[in-house]
């Protein structure tokens, strides 16, 4: 049943990211940047884990997500290593999405061809 | 003509020519299909969960989103995430889905000026905004919570 909740709020969140690409003709690129700083704020405001449990995958797939699990990384870490932890929580978490993305981009680009478009 | 004239006429002709997007259709395929990734990376997450209860919930969702990049950079590699982006706009660009398409894609398209000028250089040309602006929002963040 909660699939129907991610299905719409998944579907909600995109169509914003589409309202915005039609209504201000922005580039993908801000788009991504938008929603990264909308998780980052929604995460520092104490927002996003009540959204995340009731939205689950429907916040969490999202760009915003990403931005979300920055801004708590470098929260709790800031919280549990002081200084140093506002330098590294953000990266530290989000470093298994960051790598996979380079990682696979790079294996993918050498094995297949760019399609002519 | 002036040139200031000339300049309005020649937008006037350009927004003409400009394909226009019909805004409901593409608001809704957006919907569609930014609803359906969300979905697809629940039922990723709840077999994760499924297949190792013990896993903490927040490895799982790094999993989870791991799995969606590793598809994402496949469907790009083989051509097919373009044609769902043509159909979706949004739906396909705000998902972590649209993250793993934008460092994949240019990388294919600029492999043929190298490896390390082509694949490593362009890579980042969407993705190095992206993680500029979560590294130093993110900082902040930390800083303001070292302070309260």
């Amino acid at each position: 049943m909660y699939y129907l909740w991610v299905f719409l709020i998944g579907g909600f969140v995109c169509m914003l990211g589409q309202m915005l690409i039609i209504y201000t003709n922005i580039t993908s690129a801000r788009i991504l940047v938008t929603f990264v700083l909308i998780g980052v704020v929604l995460q520092a405001f104490n927002v996003f884990a009540p959204i995340s449990e009731f939205a689950k995958a429907g916040i969490n797939v999202p760009i915003i997500g990403f931005g979300a699990s920055l801004a708590k990384g470098a929260m709790s870490a800031a919280q549990s290593k002081g200084l140093l932890g506002a330098f590294t929580g953000g990266l530290e978490a989000t470093a298994g999405g960051i790598a996979a993305a380079v990682i696979f981009a790079f294996i993918f680009a050498l094995i297949f061809k760019s399609k002519t478009k | 003509m002036d040139e200031k004239k000339r300049s309005e006429a020649y937008n006037r002709y350009v927004k003409a020519k400009i394909p226009k997007t019909k805004a409901w259709p593409s608001l809704f395929n957006s919907f569609l299909v930014g609803g359906i990734i969300c979905c697809i990376g629940q039922g990723v997450n709840d077999l994760i969960m499924l297949w190792f209860p013990s896993m903490a919930e927040q490895t799982a969702w790094a999993y989870t989103l791991i799995v969606l990049i590793f598809i994402a950079s496949f469907l790009t590699g083989i051509g097919v995430y373009d044609k769902i982006g043509k159909f979706a706009g949004g739906g396909s660009i705000v998902p972590i889905t649209g993250f793993s398409n934008s460092i994949t894609s240019p990388a294919l398209e600029f492999k043929h000026e190298g490896i390390i000028y082509g694949i490593f250089v362009k890579m980042f040309t969407i993705a190095g905004p992206v993680i500029v602006t979560g590294v130093v929002a993110s900082f902040v963040v930390g800083i303001v919570y070292l302070f309260i």
